[in-house]
């Protein structure tokens, strides 16, 4: 087996006292899309500098197929990697200029770096714009001239660093969707540096879940997002109902659980009598009225309860219950209208065992 | 105002008719004047770098010393370098007191701080992560430092014109170090001096009028690159 594109062993990052970094082990592989996500100040930024030489650990080392990088090589390794960054960052000069530059800085001559430079500004949609000078872009269009910037060194791993964070919601998607056919085109390594979980799934092959400077889990997108390794990381990747209870049996992968007094099915194996938490997401719960309790299909968990806040959440509403433990659930417009919810609504909130994901319920803390 | 008129009229003839001392004078002053601000801009753009980019003790001390001495009195740098440079001082042996090299040297002095103190503040101005992109993007360290001090090029020129201005305008410093010798180290300011103590406001005038025209061109030039490319 092939020893991974680029990988981490042992990574430290202390500024002055304080450990910011604490990185056993991290892999990227050719042609994959590792997203890095977290909260503000879990260090994401930070493994991104480090991994892309920007920034030499306190200890610990970055690999290359498998090789250290010997100081001598540190640039012409660096040369083949490349970032952008939630800025533009352009410099004073045209858009053309711009996207040509980093050529430049390997000595491809001028006319060379320029016909490449354009043939990536119009991949990216700004060609149109080469001779326009940076500060007069929009936005949208300076962060396409940055990303083709750094695309048109075709490098071996692209770093990003919230590229799409400061784009209007229509751009974003537009740009996310063309990256990644460029991506996938080139087969290029990436590592997309983010907050925004949706982004993290969508663009993601894999997730690393990074938490005040740890991974907490790192997996394929779907994984860590169905089945979150702890607490912390399934109130990250958005399993806003996390509810406690008791394991009563287990039977064919899934087991039975009392959760405040209601009996529920959930995936997981954990042995009778200890405690658990039952993640959810909120999109996995479906409303039923109260009517229908003697209805219901077995195959589901249905746990009554009532209305206790309705928010707006975009286009969908998302709507606290009671179920004798808070319960979490989005619907759209159209349905809460059908089930003419309002505070103090009863219904039944529903969800497929599936859904359900059962995580070990820690010691508390003394 | 007769006396105005005259220095003007004066001032023309001087000009027009090549008069060859005049035109000494002026080459003199901006071979003195030029060489040293190239001098003060061949270390202080280093220097700027390094105090605006780098992290090492003692840094905001250095900076701090930096900018107090684009405040430095002319008097004073001229003092230091006459006693420098003076027979049996530590550099009297260069014989270079009373030299256009003596005036250069301490007109490099006084441009020195003037130019690092301004570049600092130029690089300061810009994003502090465009750095790191650049480097991101491969650029080597040194060719970061270049592409930044590109970036601040508009407000380098101005420290160049802030050097430039300070340094054709500047009078005691050459006149202790040189000591306006004819035909030797006599430059506009000190020539202006002399003139004008001996009453010949004419001269003076017409000295002092070749001497803002300089500058008004010099600067016309320097401002005309740094408003290129810039939509009024």
């Amino acid at each position: 087996m092939s020893a991974p594109f680029a990988s981490l062993r042992g990574l430290r990052v202390r500024y002055g006292e304080r450990t910011v970094l604490a990185v056993e082990a991290l892999t990227v592989e050719r042609g994959e899309i590792l997203a890095l996500l977290g909260p503000n100040g879990a260090g994401k930024s930070t493994l991104l500098r480090v991994l892309t030489l920007l920034e030499t650990p306190s200890a610990g080392e970055v690999l290359f197929e498998g090789a250290p990088v010997p100081a001598a090589g540190r640039l012409s390794r660096r040369r083949r990697l490349a970032c952008c960054f939630q800025e533009p960052l352009l410099l004073d000069a045209t858009a053309l200029a711009n996207a040509a530059l980093p050529l430049r800085l390997r000595g491809v001559p001028w006319r060379e770096a320029e016909v490449r430079a354009l043939t990536w500004l119009e991949r990216l949609g700004v060609a149109a714009r080469a001779d326009r000078r940076a500060a007069t872009l929009s936005g949208g269009e300076a962060q396409r001239v940055s990303l083709a910037r750094a695309l048109a060194l075709e490098p071996d791993l692209l770093g990003l660093d919230e590229p799409f964070a400061a784009l209007d919601p229509g751009s974003r998607e537009r740009l996310q969707e063309e990256f990644l056919a460029l991506q996938r085109e080139r087969g290029m390594a990436a590592v997309l540096v983010t907050h925004d979980r949706a982004e993290a799934l969508r663009l993601g092959d894999r997730v690393a879940i990074l938490l005040e400077g740890r991974l907490a889990q790192v997996g394929p997108a779907a994984e860590v997002f169905t089945r979150p390794a702890s607490e912390a990381v399934a109130r990250l990747v958005g399993a806003d109902t996390i509810l406690e209870g008791t394991v009563l049996g287990t039977a064919e992968g899934l087991i039975t659980l009392d959760v405040a007094g209601h009996r529920v099915e959930a995936v997981g194996t954990l042995p009778a009598g200890e405690r658990a938490l039952l993640c959810l997401r909120p999109e996995d719960v479906t409303l039923l009225p109260a009517s229908e309790m003697g209805r219901v299909s077995s195959a589901r968990n249905n746990l009554p309860g009532r209305v206790v806040r309705l928010l707006p959440a975009g286009p969908l509403l998302r709507v606290h219950l009671d179920c004798g433990a808070p319960v979490t659930a989005l619907v759209t417009r159209p349905s809460a209208a059908a089930l003419s919810l309002a505070e103090g609504t009863a219904v039944i909130a529903t969800f497929k065992a599936s859904a359900a994901h059962c995580l070990p319920r820690p010691a508390p803390h003394p | 105002m007769d006396i105005l008129l005259e220095g003007t009229r004066e001032a023309i003839r001087l000009v027009l008719s090549g008069d060859p001392e005049v035109w000494e004078i002026a080459l003199l002053t901006l071979r003195v004047s030029g060489t040293a601000l190239l001098i003060a801009l061949a270390l202080g753009l280093p220097l700027s770098a390094l105090l605006a980019l780098g992290r090492f003790p003692g840094r905001a001390l250095f900076a701090s010393a930096v900018n107090t001495g684009m405040g430095l009195p002319p008097v004073v740098v001229g003092l230091v370098v006459t006693i420098l440079l003076w027979r049996s001082g530590p550099l009297g042996f260069l014989e270079l007191l009373y030299t256009p090299s003596a005036m250069i040297l301490a007109q490099a002095i006084i441009a020195l701080p003037i130019v690092t103190g301004l570049a600092m503040a130029a690089l300061q101005g810009l994003n502090p992560r465009l750095r790191l992109q650049l480097l991101a993007l491969g650029a080597s360290p040194l060719q970061a430092v270049a592409l930044l001090l590109y970036e601040a090029r508009a407000a380098l020129l101005a420290a160049v014109m802030a050097a430039a201005g300070r340094l054709l305008a500047e009078v005691g410093a050459v006149l202790m170090v040189g000591g306006n010798i004819r035909g030797l180290t006599r430059v506009l300011t000190t020539a202006t001096v002399l003139e004008t103590s001996m009453g010949k406001f004419d001269t003076a005038i017409a000295l002092g009028i070749i001497l803002l025209t300089l500058a008004f061109a010099l600067n016309a030039a320097l401002t005309s690159l740094q408003q290129r490319g810039r939509r009024s």
